[in-house]
């Protein structure tokens, strides 16, 4: 099939590219390692009224919010490299070729999917010795809940770059983006300590569903309502990213 | 190929759609300008009729903005234009765009090549986007490099490609599907001399192979020693059609250049030696250059100097040059237009 192929051919040349500037990787690791050392420690008494007693039940929430709110992050801010195709000409270049639309989109955001899901992967092993506990099977559907998680933010993230005027201009967009959502979500800080009407507010953020799901696996409950409840908001989501940027992609250019 | 340019003489009946590979009618394209006036538009192509043959170089020559990168992009599937139709290669651009893509190549005025990866890797690349199965994308990139020249730094990362060699790469890459009409926007803006008449040599190569190649152009050398027939574009629209012999015939005659003296009152001096010429029977046209030098259009240059060293003799005004000269391209374009394209 013409998208599998083209959207394969596309994500290899985004890994090579990956693979060839390696400093991706060492900023991806260390800075979450800073919030899972430096930052967990103080939130033991915040997390109190969560149920939180002790450092491994302390870690057993963040964690998957640090998760969440990493990938959502890293998902938004991922158009800056797009932009920087835009620029260079590649992506104009690839225009004029019958290679299809979607899977310019499509191998570029499942990039950034397996660059998300190493680092996730890697701050999982590294909270282990803190004491964290998760179920494999758990595990791996709050890595399917992060991998659409991370293939939708890249789609938005890639339509706004390709829609604002300047590259000076995605900075501030993604961020005005970003910060509510993440505040929003009840990542680093948890919304039981929220006032009523900003918990209300929260309701309506689709990633606090998200969140919520995280956390429900990681504390075991894969029958708790939030696991199907984030798994099909995120899905539905994920979907109508990537058709409205994929429209970006083939109607837009610069 | 005796094809009229001249609107006065009837044109030829248009011929069999093969022979004509890139046609285009009334292709018109506006941007919205940013300026925050109402709904203020740049026309940037507004009309544009031109009919290109197989296996010619059509050179689009222009200042900047003139709107041909515009109109290059619209051939090119890249953008759609506003109003206007084309067809290229036998498909009609706006209902098949697709198989467009399939017959052109495209090599963008700054090219399209990524930093970190090198010209094997791109070639590879662009050859299985174009539906090119595996083991065929390898055997025409090794075709490529060795046609183009790239053995020496084909493996090497693209970022540490000189003007020329990246510029060789881009329309490598552009050809590397076979397609019928390859369209290049500025090869060679930037290029030094050897690696410019290199571009040019690949160019050429290119059209004995077959192919149609339409490039685009300020430089107005360019479009005479390259291209078998240009068209003159200048604010969106088309001033000039034809070969570069039959343009610089429609100026008939010859140019004479007059220095005058430098120094003090130069310029009152040219202004008082046009005054004292522009009645002469054998002067078509003239035109002040700089604050010292006419440029003066007549119909034979031989008969006319004498004649005018008398006028300005008798005006009192002692000329320190006088040069004869065939009409350039850039008389074309000063006739048409009314400025000279060099000034840009
Ligand atoms: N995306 C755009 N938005 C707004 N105006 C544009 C856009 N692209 C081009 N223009 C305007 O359209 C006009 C034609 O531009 P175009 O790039 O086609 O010129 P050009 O002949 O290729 O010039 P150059 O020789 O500098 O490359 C210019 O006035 C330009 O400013
Ligand atoms: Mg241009």
């Amino acid at each position: 099939m013409k998208l599998a192929r083209d959207t394969w051919l596309v994500f290899q040349r985004q890994l090579l590219l990956m693979a060839r500037t390696p400093v991706w990787i060492a900023v991806g690791v260390i800075q979450p390692l800073f919030y899972l050392l430096l930052f967990a420690p103080l939130l033991k008494p915040v997390f109190a009224p969560m149920g939180a007693t002790t450092y491994a039940e302390t870690y057993q929430i963040y964690v998957p919010g640090l998760l969440a709110v990493l990938v959502i992050f890293g998902g938004l801010f991922t158009g800056f490299s797009l932009l920087g195709e835009l620029r260079a000409g590649i992506i104009e270049r690839s225009r004029v070729t019958p290679v299809s639309r979607l899977a310019l989109l499509l191998g570029r955001a499942l990039r950034e999917v397996v660059a998300l899901l190493v680092q996730a992967v890697i701050i999982t092993l590294l909270a282990l010795p803190f004491g964290l506990q998760v179920r494999l099977l758990d595990l791996l559907l709050a890595y399917l809940l992060l991998a659409l998680l991370a293939l939708m933010t890249s789609a938005i993230s890639y339509g706004i770059a390709l829609l604002v005027p300047s590259d000076s201009a995605l900075a501030p967009v993604v961020n005005t983006i970003a910060q509510p959502i993440a505040l929003l979500s009840g990542v680093l800080l948890p919304l039981a300590l929220a006032p009523h009407w900003l918990q209300a507010a929260a309701h309506w953020n689709p990633f606090y569903w998200a969140v919520e799901g995280m956390r429900a696996l990681f504390s075991g409950h894969l029958g708790d309502n939030a696991v199907w409840q984030s798994l099909l908001i995120v899905a539905a989501m994920t979907v109508a990213a990537v058709f409205w940027s994929a429209r970006l992609f083939s109607s837009r250019v610069r | 190929m005796a094809r009229s340019t001249d609107s006065q003489v009837p044109r030829q009946p248009i011929p069999s759609r093969e022979f004509w590979l890139i046609e285009t009618k009334g292709l018109r394209k506006s941007y919205p300008s940013r300026k925050r006036s109402k709904a203020a538009t740049v026309d940037a192509v507004r009309g544009i009729d031109l009919s290109v043959a197989a296996g010619e170089i059509f050179g689009f020559l222009g200042p900047n903005g003139a709107g041909k990168t515009t109109t290059l992009r619209m051939l090119a599937t890249l953008i759609r234009p506003d109003g206007g139709a084309a067809r290229i290669a036998g498909a009609d651009l706006l209902t098949d765009p697709g198989e467009v893509r399939r017959r052109i190549g495209y090599v963008a005025q700054g090219g399209g090549t990524a930093d970190a990866v090198s010209a094997r890797e791109e070639l590879v690349l662009q050859a299985r986007m174009y539906g090119i199965g595996k083991s065929e994308a390898r055997q025409r990139t090794e075709d490529a490099v060795k046609s183009f020249d790239l053995t020496e730094f084909a493996d090497r990362p693209c970022s540490s490609y000189s003007g020329g060699q990246r510029r060789r790469l881009d329309i490598a890459l552009g050809v590397i599907h076979g397609p019928n009409v390859l369209f290049l926007d500025e090869p060679t803006v930037g290029l030094d001399p050897p690696s410019r008449s290199q571009v040019w040599d690949e160019i050429r190569r290119l059209r004995t192979e077959g192919m149609t190649v339409f490039v685009t152009t300020h430089y107005l050398d360019e479009a005479d020693a390259l291209c078998d027939r240009i068209a003159i574009i200048d604010h969106g629209g088309t001033v000039a059609e034809g070969t570069p012999e039959e343009l610089k015939r429609e100026i008939a005659g010859d140019v004479v250049l007059v220095g005058l003296e430098l120094g003090d009152g130069a310029a009152d001096r040219s202004q008082r030696a046009a005054d004292a010429l522009r009645a002469e029977p054998y002067l078509h046209r003239l035109e002040l250059q700089g604050e010292d030098g006419l440029r003066l259009y007549v119909e034979n240059g031989a008969a006319a100097i004498p004649q005018l060293l008398r006028t300005l003799e008798g005006a009192g005004l002692a000329p320190g040059t006088v040069q004869l000269q065939r009409p350039s391209l850039d008389d074309v374009f000063l006739a048409r237009t009314g400025r000279s394209l060099k000034q840009n």
